[in-house]
């Protein structure tokens, strides 16, 4: 069996005092594709903050390791230097912020951190070039600032352009089909497939099983309510297609 | 016994009525013979306006009394005071190819100065050897654009010029590399007082760039009270740019006076770091159809000071732009003050009219003060306006830290990033690129930058 990169253990959280995941259970193995789904205010954009270490998130219970380290005392740059990588359901703009030089910032602080030499300017620019293509990015992308100005199709590719750069050890995905029409939805699965290895591991979470079609995961859990109340192979995805939210949580589960 | 004191009322601005009377009017009849009348109603319309106070709706946050209670000691000499060749080459753009005209104390030193070879017909002069050579030139122009009737220090510095810059492109010609006017105190007084006077004028399709800049090479509550008028004839092209670097103990007050005529281009910079107390009047007229100006500026301030901006954009004529941006970066206890008054005349239709004014303050002591004010006489032009002060954007920085970009950094970043959207702007890249090393320098050098707040 392989190693575990993330678990996930009765975790409890919220935010301005409001409890929104209780109690969340998960293990993910490198080499996994595990999908999250959930309808809204299910919790899964607060699992996704927790994870990456967002401000004003309080973990009120539970543990979260991250290849047998506690994740929750690490800052969110000190995730994202272990390897932890997330791709935001709302990239920001950040005006007069140079991508090329973003980027390169970014990768040579986890390099650094890696114990490896940084890259120059010359070493970077043709390792971006090959994944620019992957994801068909623009020539003139890595000059403009950060988002500035994207459309939504064009932000979303940059949070897979960024991630291929930075090859996170573990990669939630955080509704990253949002937004997206089927022809980048295909752009950005196919970018993230290339990017599937037996020692890493991806954690997609979504409202839609849309997205299911084409990155496919090994395993299928339903977020409810804070909880995670089915897990399964992908069938459970097409069977929540199928059925809906409603058929798949048994009544007890639901409100009232 | 009753001892009767009497005491004579002393208005604040009497002791400069006493040093015009002293030293100014002595010269009236010099040549040229209109320039005496015009100091004179200059110094008139000073004494009745006298200084501003905070109940004065354009000073109400800018207290000029400090200035007042400085005794007045205007400089009338020119000397080099220790201003070398070596010294001028370590201020900023140094290293820029053109002419340069050099000030000291307000006054022109020919042996620091370079002017370059120029266009046929364009002069590039100190303002006083043009009174003598171009009298009837200045006597069209001097005085003619500036507003002494509301504005009491460009009055003052009406009274009491003694030199500046001059500069007169005619018609279609190009002048490619920049010219730089360096403005130098020595000062050691409090109270020394320098009036420089800059007459700039580019007429039809002209294309020009200058770069006036204040630097001190010494430490004194010294005042640089200066006016510089600016005209843009039909079609012309300009980009001017002020630098003020005074000295932190100093006074700058400063009053740009323009007036662009139809489909001219003009890009007005204004990068205020140094003075105790400064600020820049920026008033404009426009006064010919489909011109387009931008005026753009970016402030820093730090312990004390207060930096202040003051705008007025007057749209006489119809379809033109203006497009305002100004960002201030405040620490400590200093404070940035920005007033834009956007004013579209009845005839000013189609008038685009954009003003934006961001802070952001790295100290909790330090505070902002933004005014827009639109007056619209049209009814079919298009005026925004916004204005932020607060701390640097949250979800910016955790996503760059999402990244792996430690805190600090993605802090440098964001700062650097808001005045590179100022500094951006400048249309000359090398001057471009030297303000961006020096203002980063600047920021670097500031320990708050880098503190979680």
């Amino acid at each position: 069996m392989n190693e575990p990169i993330l678990e996930i253990k009765n975790l409890h959280a919220g935010v301005e005092g409001k409890q929104i995941l209780k109690g969340v259970n998960l293990t993910i193995n490198a080499g996994e594709v595990h999908a999250v789904m959930g309808p809204n205010g299910s919790g899964k954009s607060t699992l996704a903050a927790v994870l990456a270490g967002r401000e004003g998130y309080e973990v009120t219970a539970g543990d979260v390791l991250y290849c047998g380290k506690n994740l929750l005392e690490l800052d969110p740059d000190e995730r994202a230097r272990e390897g932890v990588f997330l791709a935001f359901q709302y990239p920001v703009e950040i005006p007069g912020v140079n991508t090329t030089y973003f980027m390169k910032a970014a990768l040579n602080e986890i390099r650094k951190h890696k114990g490896e030499p940084e890259l120059d300017a010359m070493e970077f620019l043709s390792l971006v070039k090959e994944k620019m293509k992957i994801l068909h990015l623009p020539e003139d992308f890595l000059k403009r600032s950060v988002n500035d100005g994207f459309s939504g199709g064009e932000k979303k590719r940059n949070e897979i352009f960024q991630m291929a750069v930075l090859e996170p050890k573990l990669a939630v995905l955080d509704e990253t089909d949002s937004g997206l029409d089927i022809d980048a939805l295909k752009v950005v699965s196919a970018g993230v497939n290339k990017l599937k290895r037996t020692d890493n591991a991806q954690l997609v979470i979504t409202h839609y099983q849309r997205l299911l079609n084409y990155i496919v995961p090994d395993f299928v859990h339903v977020l409810f309510d804070g909880r995670i109340v089915r897990s399964g192979g992908k069938e459970l995805a097409l069977e929540l297609e199928e059925k809906g939210y409603d058929g798949i949580v048994s009544r007890e589960l639901q409100p009232a | 016994m009753i001892e009767i004191a009497t005491k004579e009322v002393v208005k604040p601005t009497d002791p400069y009525v006493e040093q015009f009377e002293r030293w100014i009017e002595p010269s009236a009849g010099q040549n040229p013979s209109w320039l005496f009348p015009i100091r004179k109603a200059g110094l008139a319309r000073f004494a009745e306006l006298g200084f501003p106070t905070l109940k004065d709706e354009d000073w109400r946050f800018t207290n000029v009394a400090p200035i007042a209670k400085l005794p007045f000691k205007p400089i009338f000499h020119g000397r080099f005071d220790g201003v070398t060749n070596d010294a001028l080459n370590k201020l900023a753009f140094a290293s820029l190819p053109g002419s340069r005209l050099v000030f000291v104390n307000g006054h022109f030193m020919k042996e620091l100065s370079t002017i370059r070879s120029l266009p046929d017909g364009v002069k590039v002069s100190s303002l006083g050897a043009a009174l003598a050579s171009d009298a009837g030139l200045l006597e069209k122009h001097l005085g003619r654009y500036v507003q002494t009737d509301t504005n009491a220090f460009a009055a003052l510095n009406t009274a009491f010029f003694s030199d500046g810059a001059f500069i007169y492109v005619p018609a279609g010609k190009v002048v490619a590399e920049p010219i730089q006017l360096i403005f130098v105190s020595t000062a050691r007084d409090a109270g020394a007082t320098a009036h420089p006077r800059n007459l700039i004028i580019a007429e039809g399709g002209a294309q020009l760039r200058v770069i006036e800049s204040y630097a001190a090479l010494a430490d004194a509550p010294y005042f640089t009270n200066t006016v510089t008028e600016l005209v843009a004839g039909e079609g012309a092209a300009i980009e001017h740019l002020k630098f003020q670097d005074e000295s932190l103990a100093a006074f700058h007050l400063g009053t740009l006076q323009a007036q662009f005529e139809r489909a001219c281009h003009v890009n007005l910079h204004s990068f205020a770091l140094g003075g105790r107390l400064s600020r820049y009047d920026i008033r404009t007229k426009l006064a010919g159809a489909g011109l387009e100006c931008i005026l753009n500026g970016l402030y820093l301030t730090k312990g004390d000071q207060l930096a202040d901006h003051h705008m007025v954009v007057e749209h006489a004529a119809p379809q033109c732009a203006s497009h305002e941006y100004f960002n201030g970066i405040l620490d400590d206890r200093s404070r940035g003050v920005f007033h834009g008054r956007i004013l579209v005349q009845p005839i000013a239709q189609k008038t685009d009219a954009k003003q934006t004014n961001r802070n952001i303050l790295l100290s909790d002591e330090a505070t902002a003060d933004t005014k827009p004010q639109l007056e619209i006489y049209a009814d079919d032009v298009k005026c925004t306006h916004g204005a932020t002060i607060g701390q640097l954007n949250e979800d910016a920085i955790f996503y760059l830290r999402a990244r792996g970009i430690p805190l600090e950094t993605a802090r440098q970043m964001l700062i650097h990033a808001f005045a590179g959207e100022i500094i951006d702007r400048v249309k000359c890249a090398p001057v471009r690129e030297e303000l961006d090393k020096l203002v980063w320098e600047r920021l670097e050098a500031n320990p708050h930058l880098t503190e979680k707040k």
